[in-house]
């Protein structure tokens, strides 16, 4: 009997993808309490308390200027570098506040990784992009064996494994992202963290990247910033909503977390009204 | 449509002003040629082999063919020291400033290597004479340390340049992966900035090995025989064209020539292998495609 193609019906992502966890069974990674981020005098975002769970995508979506970078560039201390950056709150990373003192952001960003706006795979080959971080966090054993494991789960290891030693640089832009990707999970993180990764790229090149997602986050967790609220839609089982707060008596606006639930929720039955305004189209 | 014509007279004053600023750009290469060319006629003569592998005779009137060995493997000798010592600082100072200093910190070294760089050499000759030759005698060290001071500056602004031509999302990728600051700069940011180095390096030894007045403090009190012993003063490329310069014997100006000729034949070299250098590894970086 063969199979109609034109008629078959065809099964959302979602319904392929595991159902989201209960609200009780779900368990948290990141523990945020009213964290509040600076730089210089004006708070980029103010007050955000979320729990981020394990084994999930989290979207983070919002108007630009809302601070969506800046919260998740918080999450694995990347905004150290950034003079005059200042952090208040907590950020519970598996009970340990990663914003106490004698936390190390070396091992912190250690365990967890981050995909960037644009790809920035370094200018060397393939193979030693991947290899990199794996070498000098002393993960030397079967370099060969990882390198290809990470490829091959950033989906790349097929067009790549003829030429692992030209030079990354001339990889297309979404190629290199996924290299990007590549070398960030070889490291074995546990989380990542991707701050709009599929910005620069072609819809082609960014449903393969949302395709990874759904795929690899039986084994990490994922915190994604989007400004694309139809990927949010696509790749998140959570979504948080990001905004700007009213003027303060200084006039200064920051960013404020407006709402946060189950992505299905928020994108059909939001509760703030914000939201529903600017997932709607009608804000932003 | 006669008032959309360009009015002769701006035509006028466009070609008038394109004619001065060529007639300027040949004059300044003319300069160089016209120097090359002399400086060959009078010296190319004298330049064979026993120019490079024999040094002066000690009686200078005994007719015998004569080079100057001992000024070529002095120049390398103190020129190569004074690289050695001037690179890692430099290479250290381009790294503090680009990668670690505060903004205002990092302004006050960047003036100090500009100020430091135009110290005339005759200047670092004396202070490197009262520092160390006052007490220690004359020696090639001595000179290279002046050398040094020379070639820090040239290093560290041109390494500096090239390094904060990395681009920030290179450093952030690395450190992202958990890596420390010190080894992304060590193997993320250095390993792209070689190319600038060795440029930075070479334009350097170029610049310092005609220097003159800050050897005529440490390194000038030689003899005529071949040497390499860097704790005696050592004898140089530009100190015998000036002491053979002022010589009575036509013999002595014509090696005089060739030495000269030799010299800017170096630095001609140097500067086009560090320009080849320069570009090549701004391909690397992927800055011009």
């Amino acid at each position: 009997m063969p199979v109609d193609y034109a008629t078959r019906p065809v099964e959302p992502l979602a319904a392929i993808a595991p159902a989201l966890p209960e609200p009780e069974r779900r368990e948290p990674v990141f523990d945020i309490r009213r964290l509040t981020a600076r730089y210089g005098a004006n708070a980029a975002i103010r007050d955000v308390s979320m729990e981020i769970h394990k084994n999930l995508v989290t979207a983070v979506i919002g108007p630009s200027g809302c601070g969506k970078s800046t919260f998740i560039r918080c999450l694995n201390r990347m905004n150290d570098l950034i003079p005059g950056f200042d952090a208040e709150g907590e950020i519970l990373y598996h009970d340990v506040d990663l914003l106490g003192g004698d936390v190390d952001p070396v091992a912190v960003r250690r365990r967890i990784g981050m995909v960037f706006q644009r790809p920035n795979p370094f200018p060397k080959s393939i193979y030693d992009n991947v290899a990199f971080g794996l070498r000098v966090l002393g993960m030397k054993d079967s370099l060969d064996d990882r390198v290809e494991h990470a490829l091959k789960r950033a989906a790349l290891w097929d067009e790549v494994s003829k030429r692992l030693r030209s030079s990354a640089l001339s990889l297309s832009g979404g190629q290199q992202q996924r290299l990007c990707i590549a070398r960030a999970i070889a490291v074995e993180p546990d989380v990542v963290l991707l701050d709009e990764p599929a910005s620069a790229l072609d819809p082609i090149a960014t449903s393969s990247i949302e395709d990874l997602m759904h795929e690899l986050k039986r084994d990490y967790s994922f915190v994604i910033v989007t400004h694309n609220m139809q990927q949010a839609a696509r790749v998140a089982d959570m979504t948080a909503f990001f905004s700007l707060s009213q003027p303060d008596e200084r006039g200064d606006r920051s960013g404020i977390l407006i709402e946060y639930d189950a992505t299905q929720k928020m994108f059909t039955a939001p509760s703030d009204k914000r939201t529903e305004d600017y997932v709607t189209g009608r804000f932003g | 449509m006669n008032e959309m014509k360009t009015p002769l007279r701006r035509r006028l004053v466009n070609l008038a002003m394109q004619a001065v600023a060529v007639a300027a750009a040949f004059a300044a290469v003319a300069v160089l040629a016209i120097m090359v060319v002399s400086v060959a006629k009078r010296g190319a003569g004298a330049i064979n082999l026993d120019f490079f592998t024999k040094s002066p005779h000690p009686f200078s009137f005994v007719p015998v063919p004569t080079g100057l060995a001992n000024a070529f493997v002095g120049t390398a000798v103190i020129v190569g020291i004074a690289t050695l010592m001037a690179l890692p600082i430099g290479v250290l100072t381009a790294i503090y400033l680009n990668e670690f200093a505060r903004r205002r910190i990092a302004f006050l070294i960047a003036l100090a290597l500009d100020v430091l760089n135009g110290v005339p050499a005759i200047v670092v000759g004396i202070f490197v004479f009262a520092l160390v030759v006052t007490g220690h005698g004359q020696s090639a060290l001595a000179g290279s340390f002046a050398l040094a001071i020379l070639m820090i500056p040239l290093i560290a602004r041109a390494t500096q340049e090239t390094l904060a031509l990395v681009p920030g999302s290179t450093r952030e990728a690395s450190l992202a992966l958990g890596v420390s600051r010190w080894r992304t700069t060590l193997s993320i940011v250095l390993q792209q900035t070689i190319g600038g180095i060795v440029t930075g390096t070479t334009l350097a030894v170029a610049r310092v090995a005609g220097e003159t007045a800050p050897l005529l403090f440490t390194s000038s009190l030689v003899g005529d025989q071949l040497r390499a012993d860097p704790r005696q003063a050592l004898a140089s490329v530009p100190l015998k064209i000036f002491e053979y310069s002022e010589s009575p014997d036509p013999a002595d100006h014509r090696q005089a020539w060739a030495a000269a000729l030799v010299l800017i034949a170096f630095i001609m070299l140097a500067s086009t292998v560090a320009r080849a250098l320069a570009a090549r590894s701004r391909r690397k970086l992927g800055l011009t495609r």
